[in-house]
């Protein structure tokens, strides 16, 4: 379970991306956390496992703090909470194997990661994760010659190889078509309800977030300002996180036209 | 048409200096500088032909090289750049890599940045010749003052390449091996290394090839090696033998260059 107590961050910058968030994550619970670019959505997810320093607030993990740790101590914790990237993020000469078990990283000695010497349970799960992913035949493949779909679900093997207590998705489907990411939202939601495992997933795609989650936070500006089932986001709750705009129609917007010629004459002779 | 209101012609503004007047000045300025510059080399027509009398004999030599008579000499001074060259380069790499992955900012902390950028910024500031004379002065003539100064060179130059390719590798790569728990050294291996071996490979054998030609300069200022050979040629007027001591240096930075480059190919 996940708690999150008061969490703000303060970026260099002066950018105040998350404010004062607080929320809880059950086991077995799937999270789709949506708001519009900006919002602090891929700040939140990077508070929880520390790549980015939350400037104040706790976050919990059953009943350590995260924020309190440091050094080796981070590290260890750091296990616990499998990761994914919308852009895979996998190292991407090293084979598929090597990826999948670099989830095992933070178990192993270095001389054993660097030598690629891992334990025998380590590889039959690495094995087994790429059977349950489709990947099999890919073990000895260059994670560069794979396609999109196929590297994200090395990537979701790569975070379940950490046999993580947590997963953190950073829209996982933003550079998938629209087939593939419906295959990955289903895979990703069946491999949680296999081991119970509760999860966060940032998505800007509302239908399909709808279609695969239990619950719903919305996030504007930095502050959480819907937290409920799918059924209770209706259109006015949609523009009330998103600003103002037609939902069902796509409407020509009117912002973005460009400012009138100064002479009358430019139209004919442009075109 | 209407269309004839709007402007048919269009030039671009002065980018730099915004004054004609002044853009007028500086060109004049330029011209009268560089006519004083020229009138102040003292040309002595003399010292002219005899040069370029000896230019020709050379090129007589180079047409006619004479690989034989100076055998012996050639090929302990070329087996002698060839061991400083290999030898140099490889300690050089190895003492470069540590100090390239300490000049990257995203991977050490500030003050081991400044370090490793400072030592980098000295053994680039200093030029191969200059080292070479100071430690020929320190360990006296022969291989070794060759030896140290071309593994010094090699370390400003490979050091900080190395350093601003992991600083430009994969920040997501590099995040994603953090966040499996990693420990520092096991992001070098498993994020870092990837991204930077197959450029770090294609560098050294390139510092080889350069290497192998420094060698030949240094060996002018008494580092020992093919420089000192053709150096002494050059003394004797042998033209024939230095013109086979250069076509050697040429082939053998041409073969190295082919197969650097086939090795860059194939680690790519
Ligand atoms: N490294 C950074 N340094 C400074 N400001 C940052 C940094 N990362 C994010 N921000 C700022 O924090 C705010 C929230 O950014 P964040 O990336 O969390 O938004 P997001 O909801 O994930 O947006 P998107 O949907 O576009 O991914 C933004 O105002 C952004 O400019
Ligand atoms: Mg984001």
């Amino acid at each position: 379970m996940l708690t999150i107590k008061g969490l703000s961050k303060t970026y260099r910058t002066g950018d105040s991306a998350l404010k004062n968030v607080s929320l809880t994550v059950p086991g077995g619970q799937i999270i789709g956390l949506i708001g519009p670019s900006g919002a602090g959505k891929s700040t939140l997810i990077r508070c929880i496992n520390r790549l980015v320093e939350p400037t104040s607030g706790q976050v919990l993990l059953g009943d350590i703090d995260l924020t309190r740790l440091g050094g080796a101590g981070l590290r260890v914790q750091r296990r616990r909470i499998g990761m994914i990237f919308q852009e895979y993020a996998l190292v991407e000469r090293l084979t598929v194997m090597e990826n999948v078990l670099s989830g095992r990283l933070g178990y192993v000695p270095f001389w054993r990661s660097w030598t690629r010497r891992f334990p025998g349970e380590d590889i039959q799960r690495a094995w087994a994760l790429l059977d349950r992913v489709g990947l099999m035949d890919h073990a000895n493949k260059r994670a560069d010659t794979l396609s999109g779909g196929q590297r994200q679900r090395v990537g979701i093997a790569r975070a379940l190889a950490q046999a993580p207590e947590l997963l953190l998705i950073d829209e996982p489907t933003a550079s998938l078509d629209p087939r593939t990411s419906r295959q990955i939202m289903r895979l990703l939601t069946e491999l949680c309800a296999e081991r119970q495992l509760p999860a966060i997933v940032n998505i800007h795609d509302v239908p399909l977030a709808r279609q695969f989650v239990q619950r719903l936070i919305g996030l504007r500006a930095g502050e959480v300002v819907f937290d409920g089932p799918p059924e209770a986001l209706d259109e006015a709750m949609l523009t009330h996180i998103y600003g103002e705009e037609e939902w069902q129609t796509n409407a020509p917007e009117e912002d973005d036209a460009p400012p009138a010629p100064a002479m009358p004459e430019a139209r004919a002779l442009a075109s | 048409m209407s269309a004839l209101n709007y402007p048919r012609h269009w030039k671009r503004p002065p980018q730099i200096i915004h004054h004609p007047g002044w853009r007028r000045a500086l060109s004049v300025a330029a011209v009268v500088y560089l006519v004083l510059a020229i009138g102040s080399l003292e040309v002595d027509w003399q010292r002219v032909s005899i040069g370029l009398e000896r230019g020709q004999r050379f090129v007589m030599g180079f047409l006619q090289p004479d690989f034989v008579s100076r055998q012996r000499d050639i090929v302990s001074g070329l087996s002698e750049s060839l061991t400083m060259t290999l030898t140099s380069t490889v300690v050089g790499i190895l003492i470069s890599i540590p100090i390239g992955i300490g000049a990257a900012r995203n991977l050490t902390p500030r003050p081991v940045y400044l370090i490793c950028r400072s030592i980098i910024a000295v053994s680039r500031s200093l030029q191969e010749i200059i080292i070479a004379i100071f430690l020929v002065a320190m360990f006296g003539f022969g291989p070794f003052a060759g030896f140290l100064t071309l593994a010094f060179a090699t370390i400003g130059f490979l050091a900080k390449l190395l350093a601003d390719d992991i600083e430009e590798a994969s920040s997501t790569q590099l995040e994603a091996i953090r966040a499996t728990g990693a420990s520092w050294w096991q992001m070098i291996n498993y994020a870092v290394e990837p991204q930077v071996l197959p450029r770090l490979i294609g560098l050294s054998l390139y510092r080889l090839d350069i290497n192998f030609r420094e060698s030949a300069v240094i060996g002018i200022v008494g580092a020992g090696g093919i420089g000192a050979t053709l150096n002494t040629a050059i003394d004797r007027y042998e033209y024939d033998s230095a013109g086979a001591i250069l076509l050697i240096i040429i082939a053998i930075v041409m073969v190295s260059e082919y197969v650097s480059g086939l090795v860059r190919k194939w680690v790519q």
